[in-house]
C-alpha cells in the first residue's frame, strides 16, 4: 500500500465507516479484477460508501491529495474497466443498491448505482413495465457499471443502449462536487453533458443517483429458432429481414462451432446438423407482431432454413435462448482458454468478415467459435486456444488482434459493447487519429484536469500502450457461482 | 493567442477554395452584423478556415440555410459567418441503415434520398427549410421522439472542426458502437459554440408500411393529459402523442400510429377508443411537425415530466392571456416537450413577464426561450442570457468543456447557456 494511500486511511474511516473500508491484504485481492480476469492489481484500499454524501467526501479526499480512484460496481465488465489502482481508491458501489422510486406515471424509476440492472425490471414488472437495457449479466451487473458502459444488450438492435433510457444522473465529479444532469423530464437545459456522461467508463467521474426511463412491457413477445446448413444463408436471412422492413428487438446468430460447445454445456437440443443458428426475437403490438413473423420465417425458408421452431411463452423463449446465453461459458466445455473479442462491423460485410475470420482461423489452427449480434454487426468471436502451450497463447491473441483489423478495415468499430478499459486502450489509435484523442483527452480534462479518475483508461497513454490485449482463462467467479452468465 | 499582423485576414480566410464576400445586413446573426461571409468547398477548408480565424481573433458563427440562425442569445461578437451550404453530399448504406451527410445537406434533400431507398431518418424537421447542421446545433426534435429518442438519439458518429482548426471526429460508422467519447452528444445543441460539424452519421429506419393518425378534442389540456396516460398505458405503442393548442382555439390531440400494414387498423381503432371520439385519418395534417406559430415569432420550450405537462401548459397560456399576448402551443405529450410561440411584436416586458412567470411555476423541468424575437432580444443583449435558459445545472462543468475546446471563446461567443 503506498504511502499516500495509507495515510489517508483514518480520513476514510471517518467518513465511511469502519466497515466501509478494506484493508486486509487478503480482502483487497478479491477486488483485483473485474470480469476480464487478465488483468489484476490489489487496490490501495477499498471503500464502500452507502451515500452520495461518502462518495463526494472520499473523492474530495482523493483530489486533495492528488490520489487516482477508480469506481467500481458489480465487477463484471469485460474490458478492465474497474481494474484497480494499486496506489489508489477503489469506491465500491456494492451498498448503494437502493431502489428509491418507481414513478409509472412518469415513466421512470430513480436508482443507486449499485442496484442491480434487473432489480429495476423486476421493480417495475407489477405495474406492467420494465428497463430496457438487457446486458447479460443484468441479473449482478449494476445500473451504475451500466452508465460507465453505456451498456446494451442482446435487445438494443431495436431499444438502443444505457444513453437512450437514462434522462437523469447525480454525479460526483473528479473535483468532488455533487452536480445533477437532467432529471425527470426529457431534456435539460445547456450541453448534453448526460449524453456524454454515459459511456465515459469512469473517466469523469461517479454515477451517484440515476433516473431511468421504463417502458410498457410489450403486449406479444415472438422468438423464431432457424436452422441452417450454412452461415451464408443464416447471414442472408438477416439481411433479407432487415431490408424488408422488420426491425426485430434481437437477431442474434450462431456458428457449428459455438453450438457445439452449447449443447455440450447446457444440452440446448438445437436442430442436429446446423452449421448456423439463427435467433430472431420479435415484440410489440400483437397484430403487428403476427404480421413480421409472417414475413420473418417466410424469409427463413427462402434462405434455405431446413428447421423452424417458435416460442410464444417465456418457458419455450428460455429454451430457445439458453443455448444462446449460455455460449460464452459453455466454450470452456471445449477449450482450456479461450478469448472474448467484442468487434462490429456493418452489417453488410458480415458475410466477407466472417470469410476471412474463417481463414484466420485455418491458417493460424486456431479455433473460432462465432457467437454475434448479426442484426447490429456485433461480433463475439472466441479464439480458443490450449494455455498450456505458450505459443498457441500467442497466436491466439495474433488471430484476436487480426479480428479487430477487420472490423477496422470495413468501417467498423473495436469495441460494440465491452468498452476500451485497459483492455482495448492500445487499439484506440486504430480506430482513432491523433486529433480524434486529442480532442476526446480536452474533453476528459474539463472533468478531470488532475488525472485522477480512472486514470490511464479509455484514452491511450504511452506508458500503457505495448501490453497485449486480454486473455480469458478459465470461468470469471460469478459465473462459476451461477450468479452471472456471459454474453 | 498568436495573432499574425502581417497576413491580411481575407486573403487567410478566403484560402483552399474558399469564397469570401463581404457581409450585408441580410447576414447579421441576432443582429450582429459580421465582417465576412464565407463559404468552405470541404472539412479541409473549413479547419483552414478556423485556424486562420483564430490567427486573427476573427469570431465565426456556423450557418445553413439560416432559418434559425437568430436563436439563442445575440453573440456578443461575429466576424465571419461560416455558410455550411457547400458541405453537402449523402452517402447512403442503405443495406446498413446508415447515412453519412454533409452538414450542410438539407432535410429535404436527406429525406428524398432516402425515401427512394424505403428508408428515413426518424427525426422530424419541426422547422422547415433546415438543414441537418442546423437541427442538431439547435438540438431541435420533433413529435417522432416520443417513440425513437430526440435527434442525438439517431447520431452516431460526426466530424467537427475545432476553433484552432483540428478536425476531430468521434463515434463512427456502425450503431454498436462504444469506443471513446460521444462527442456528437455534446455538440448537439450547443449552437455551434463548441465547433463546426461538417459531417454527421445517422442511423436509420425503414419507412413503416402503414401509418394512422387518430385525433380528439379533449376540452382541456388536463384531460389531454389523462388521454395520453391512458394511450401510454395500453400497447398500441404509438409514434408520437401531439398537442396542439392555436391561439383562440381549442386543444386537440393527436396520436401517430406507425408499423405493419395487417396490424394498423386495429391500432388505430383501439387508440380511437382510448380517446373517446377519436377521428382516424390515413396521415396526420400537413405542418404537424412544425413549431407553432409562424417565423420570427419568441419560442418557448417547456421540458417537464409527464404528469407535470398540462400545469406548465395552462400557467403559462394562462399567464400569457392575462398579458394580452396570444400563445400558440404544440408539442408531444408523450416525452413531456412541447414549444410555446408568441407573436414577435408582442410587448417584451409582456413577453419577459410571462416566461419569468411560467418558469416560476415549473418547478421540475425547465422553461427556456430558444428564439428570442428582435425587440425581446434587444433585452436580452443589456441584461444577460438568464432570461433565456433560467437555472443550467452543471454551467461550471460546461464552461470548463468550452475553455478547453475553443479557449480563445472565438465560436457563437455568448450565444449560449451562461454567456458561453
Amino acid at each position: 500500500m503506498s504511502e499516500t494511500v495509507h495515510a489517508l486511511i483514518p480520513r476514510l474511516r471517518a467518513i465511511c465507516g469502519d466497515d466501509g473500508v478494506i484493508t486486509d491484504s487478503a480482502q483487497r485481492r478479491t477486488y483485483e479484477s473485474d470480469g476480464l480476469a487478465y488483468h489484476a492489481a490489489i487496490p490501495g484500499v477499498v471503500v464502500l460508501p452507502t451515500s452520495t454524501e461518502q462518495v463526494a467526501d472520499v473523492v474530495r479526499l482523493c483530489s486533495e491529495n492528488g490520489v487516482p480512484f477508480v469506481p467500481r460496481g458489480a465487477g463484471t465488465g469485460l474490458s478492465a474497466g474497474a481494474l484497480p489502482h494499486s496506489g489508489g481508491v477503489l469506491i465500491v458501489t456494492s451498498r448503494m443498491r437502493r431502489i428509491r422510486e418507481i414513478d409509472i406515471d412518469n415513466e421512470c424509476a430513480i436508482v443507486e448505482p449499485g442496484v442491480a440492472n434487473l432489480e429495476v425490471t423486476r421493480a417495475s414488472a407489477p405495474h406492467g413495465y420494465y428497463y430496457a437495457p438487457d446486458p447479460s449479466s443484468q441479473q449482478v451487473c449494476s445500473v451504475g457499471g451500466n452508465i460507465a458502459e453505456n451498456s446494451g444488450g442482446a435487445h438494443c438492435l431495436k431499444y438502443g443502449f444505457t444513453v437512450n433510457h437514462v434522462l437523469g444522473l447525480e454525479i460526483v465529479t473528479p473535483s468532488g462536487e455533487v452536480v445533477r444532469l437532467g432529471g425527470k423530464s426529457a431534456e435539460a437545459p445547456g450541453y448534453d453533458l448526460l449524453g456524454a456522461f454515459i459511456g465515459s467508463e469512469g473517466t469523469l467521474g461517479i454515477a451517484t443517483e440515476v433516473t431511468v426511463r421504463l417502458m410498457r412491457a410489450p403486449q406479444r413477445v415472438t422468438t423464431v429458432l432457424a436452422a441452417f446448413e450454412s452461415m451464408d444463408a443464416g447471414g442472408s436471412a438477416v439481411s433479407d429481414i432487415i431490408a424488408g422492413g422488420v426491425l426485430p428487438a434481437a437477431v442474434e446468430m450462431m456458428d457449428a462451432l459455438a453450438i457445439e460447445a452449447a449443447e455440450a454445456a447446457v444440452a440446448c437440443e438445437y436442430p442436429e446438423g446446423a452449421a448456423a443458428v439463427l435467433i430472431v426475437e420479435l415484440d410489440g403490438p400483437a397484430a403487428d407482431v403476427d404480421a413480421q413473423f409472417d414475413a420473418v420465417t417466410e424469409l427463413c425458408r427462402h434462405n434455405g432454413a431446413f428447421e423452424i421452431r417458435t416460442a410464444s411463452d417465456a418457458a419455450e423463449r428460455a429454451r430457445i435462448w439458453k443455448g444462446r446465453k449460455s455460449a460464452f461459458a459453455a466454450v470452456g466445455r471445449i477449450s482450456p482458454a479461450y478469448i472474448v473479442q467484442d468487434g462490429v462491423v456493418p452489417r453488410t460485410a458480415l458475410g466477407e468478415v466472417l470469410h476471412r475470420i474463417s481463414e484466420l482461423s485455418q491458417r493460424s489452427g486456431i479455433r473460432v467459435a462465432n457467437v454475434f449480434h448479426a442484426g447490429d454487426g456485433n461480433l463475439h468471436p472466441l479464439v480458443l486456444f490450449d494455455d498450456s502451450d505458450p505459443e498457441a497463447g500467442e497466436r491466439a491473441e495474433e488471430v484476436s488482434g487480426a479480428i479487430l483489423d477487420l472490423c477496422i478495415e470495413h468501417g467498423g468499430s473495436i469495441t460494440g459493447e465491452h468498452g476500451v478499459g485497459v483492455d482495448k486502450v492500445c487499439t484506440m489509435p486504430r480506430m482513432f487519429g491523433p486529433a480524434d484523442l486529442e480532442t476526446m483527452d480536452r474533453f476528459r480534462g474539463a472533468f478531470d484536469p488532475d488525472g485522477i479518475a480512472n486514470p490511464e483508461k479509455l484514452l491511450p497513454t504511452p506508458r500503457l500502450c505495448g501490453e497485449r490485449p486480454g486473455v480469458r482463462k478459465g470461468e470469471h467467479p460469478l459465473v462459476a457461482e451461477g450468479t452471472a452468465e456471459l454474453f | 493567442m498568436t495573432r499574425v499582423r502581417s497576413e491580411d485576414p481575407a486573403a487567410a480566410l478566403g484560402a483552399h477554395g474558399t469564397a469570401l464576400r463581404e457581409a450585408t445586413n441580410a447576414d447579421a446573426v441576432g443582429g450582429r452584423i459580421p465582417r465576412y461571409v464565407a463559404t468552405p468547398p470541404d472539412t479541409d477548408a473549413v479547419s483552414a478556415l478556423l485556424s486562420a480565424a483564430t490567427r486573427h481573433g476573427l469570431a465565426c458563427v456556423a450557418r445553413g440555410n439560416g432559418t434559425k440562425i437568430d436563436w439563442g442569445a445575440p453573440p456578443r461578437r461575429v466576424d465571419v459567418v461560416i455558410d455550411t451550404s457547400a458541405l453537402r453530399g449523402v452517402d447512403h448504406a442503405a443495406g446498413d441503415l446508415v447515412v453519412r451527410c454533409g452538414a450542410g445537406t438539407s432535410m429535404a434533400t436527406l429525406r428524398e434520398t432516402l425515401a427512394a431507398a424505403g428508408q428515413r431518418l426518424s427525426a422530424d424537421t419541426p422547422v422547415r427549410d433546415s438543414t441537418l447542421g442546423g437541427l442538431i446545433a439547435t438540438g431541435l426534435s420533433g413529435p417522432r421522439r416520443m417513440l425513437h429518442g430526440p435527434l442525438r438519439d439517431l447520431i452516431i458518429g460526426m466530424t467537427t472542426v475545432r476553433a484552432d482548426g483540428v478536425v476531430a471526429s468521434s463515434g463512427g460508422r456502425v450503431v454498436k458502437n462504444v469506443a471513446g467519447y460521444d462527442l456528437g452528444k455534446l455538440h448537439t445543441g450547443a449552437l455551434g459554440t463548441l465547433g463546426v460539424t461538417t459531417s454527421v452519421t445517422l442511423r436509420l429506419h425503414p419507412v413503416p408500411p402503414a401509418r394512422r393518425a387518430v385525433t380528439v378534442t379533449p376540452g382541456d389540456v388536463a384531460r389531454a393529459r389523462e388521454l395520453t396516460r391512458d394511450v401510454l398505458r395500453s400497447h398500441v405503442v404509438p409514434a408520437a402523442i401531439e398537442l396542439d393548442w392555436p391561439h383562440g382555439g381549442q386543444p386537440g390531440l393527436r396520436v401517430l400510429v406507425e408499423g405493419a400494414e395487417g396490424g394498423i387498423e386495429a391500432r388505430a381503432t383501439e387508440v380511437a377508443e382510448l380517446l373517446g371520439s377519436g377521428v382516424i385519418a390515413p396521415e396526420p395534417d400537413q405542418g404537424w411537425e412544425l413549431l407553432p406559430g409562424v417565423a420570427g415569432d419568441t419560442v418557448i420550450r417547456l421540458a417537464v415530466p409527464l404528469t407535470d405537462v398540462a400545469h406548465a401548459v395552462t400557467t403559462l397560456r394562462d399567464t400569457a392571456d392575462a398579458a394580452g399576448v396570444p400563445a400558440s402551443i404544440r408539442g408531444s405529450m408523450g416525452a413531456g416537450v412541447l414549444h410555446a410561440a408568441l407573436p414577435a411584436d408582442a410587448d417584451p416586458r409582456a413577453v419577459s413577464g410571462i416566461i419569468r412567470g411560467t418558469r416560476n411555476a415549473v418547478t421540475r423541468g425547465s422553461l427556456t426561450v430558444p428564439h428570442a424575437a428582435t425587440p425581446l432580444r434587444e433585452e436580452v443583449a443589456e441584461r444577460g442570457p438568464d432570461l433565456l435558459w433560467g437555472e443550467v445545472a452543471g454551467l461550471g462543468l460546461m464552461r470548463a468543456v468550452k475553455d478547453r475546446l475553443d479557449p480563445d471563446h472565438l465560436l457563437s461567443p455568448g450565444r449560449f447557456a451562461g454567456g458561453i
